[in-house]
C-alpha cells in the first residue's frame, strides 16, 4: 500500500533536458541505436560505481536529525529548507519529505524515473531501483523485497512504501543504531548508506564500520 | 580492458579512497560509454588516453577551463566523429528531438523519443 499526501500538480509543467545531460542523453541513444553501445553493460558498469556518486549530503542530515531534535523538528516541517540549511540545494533538491522509522513503522522509497530521485542527497540511484519489477513487487510483497536485500525486520513492524515524484521526493531517516550514544555527526553521518536513505537497507551498526 | 584497468591507467580521474567520483550522475554515464566502447573495440584505451590527455592539456591554457569530465565528454564526441559512431550533425539532429520530447513530457513522467 503506498500513502500519498496532497502532492502539488503543475500542469504546464514541463520536463527539461538541457546541459550535460542532455549531450549524454543524446549521444548514448544514438550509440544504442546504432549497436555500438549495449544498455545493460553500461548500467553495470555504471552500478559498479553508482555508491561513489554525489556527494551523499543526506548522511549528514541523518546525522545531524538524530543528534539535533531541533532540527528534527525543522525537517518535519520543511525538509526542503532545513536540508537547504546545510547548503543543499539545487533542482533534484527540491520538494523534499522525510519519513521516519520507528521501532513499529519501516519506511521505504520506490520511484520509476531518475528525474525523480534527489541525487544531491542521496547519491546516484541504484539502475534496479528504476526497473518496473522492483516497483510493483516493493507495493506488493515488500517484507520479500527487503529480505532480498538481507534485511529482516522484527514481527509485526509495519512497512510504508512511498511514491517518489518529481513533486514530491522523501528522504528516509532510518533508526538511530544501538551504541552510538554521545557519537559526533561526521562519525555517526559514517554509518548512514544510500540504501538506509531509501529504506532498502538500515543504518551500520557501530562494528561494521572500521 | 576491463574498468578497474582503464582506471589504472589513467592516474588523473578523480578518486576518493581509491574508486572514482563523480559529481553528477551523467559524469559516471560518460566514465562507463568510454570504458564500455574500449571493451568494444571501438578504440584502444592507449588511443583514449592519448587523446583526452591532449585535450586535458589544452584546457587548462584555455581561459576558462572545463571540469574534468566536461573534457572527458569532448573526446568521447570526438573519438565519436573519428571512428564514425556518430557525427556532429547527428548530434545536433537527436538533441533537437530530445528537447522537443521533453517539453510534451509533463513533469515526472519519463522523457522518450
Amino acid at each position: 500500500m503506498s500513502d500519498h499526501d496532497s502532492h502539488e500538480h503543475h500542469d504546464h509543467d514541463h520536463s527539461h533536458l538541457d546541459g550535460m545531460e542532455l549531450k549524454v542523453r543524446t549521444l548514448e541513444s544514438l550509440l544504442v541505436e546504432k549497436g555500438y553501445v549495449d544498455p545493460g553493460a553500461l548500467d553495470e558498469i555504471v552500478e559498479t560505481y553508482e555508491t561513489r556518486v554525489g556527494p551523499r549530503n543526506g548522511a549528514a542530515v541523518v546525522a545531524k536529525a538524530w543528534n539535533d531534535p531541533a532540527y528534527l523538528d525543522r525537517l518535519r516541517e520543511n525538509a526542503t529548507a532545513a536540508i537547504g540549511e546545510l547548503g543543499f540545494t539545487g533542482r533534484q533538491g527540491e520538494h523534499m519529505r522525510i519519513v521516519e522509522n520507528t521501532p513499529q513503522i519501516h519506511n521505504m522509497v520506490v520511484c520509476t524515473l531518475c528525474s525523480c530521485y534527489p541525487w544531491p542527497v542521496l547519491g546516484l540511484p541504484p539502475v534496479w531501483y528504476k526497473s518496473a519489477p522492483y516497483r510493483s513487487r516493493a507495493v506488493s510483497e515488500p517484507e520479500k523485497v527487503l529480505s532480498e536485500f538481507g534485511v529482516t525486520l522484527p514481527e509485526g513492524k509495519t512497512i510504508r512504501v512511498w511514491d517518489s515524484t518529481a513533486e514530491m521526493r522523501y528522504l528516509v531517516i532510518p533508526e538511530r543504531p544501538a551504541g552510538t550514544e554521545g557519537w559526533h555527526e561526521e562519525q555517526l553521518a559514517e554509518l548512514v548508506t544510500r540504501d538506509s536513505m531509501i529504506g532498502t537497507g538500515l543504518a551500520l551498526s557501530p562494528d561494521e564500520t572500521t | 580492458m576491463s574498468a578497474r584497468e582503464a582506471l589504472a591507467q589513467i592516474a588523473s580521474i578523480p578518486r576518493d579512497c581509491g574508486e572514482p567520483v563523480f559529481a553528477e550522475p551523467w559524469e559516471a554515464r560518460a566514465f562507463a560509454l568510454a570504458v564500455h566502447l574500449n571493451e568494444r573495440g571501438v578504440f584502444t584505451w592507449s588511443e583514449w588516453a592519448e587523446t583526452f590527455g591532449a585535450n586535458l592539456k589544452a584546457n587548462t591554457l584555455a581561459g576558462e577551463p572545463a571540469s574534468y569530465y566536461e573534457v572527458w565528454w569532448q573526446t568521447l564526441e570526438e573519438m565519436g566523429e573519428r571512428h564514425g559512431l556518430a557525427t556532429a550533425l547527428e548530434r545536433s539532429h537527436r538533441s533537437d528531438e530530445w528537447q522537443a520530447a521533453a517539453a510534451r513530457t509533463p513533469h515526472g513522467k519519463p522523457i522518450e523519443l
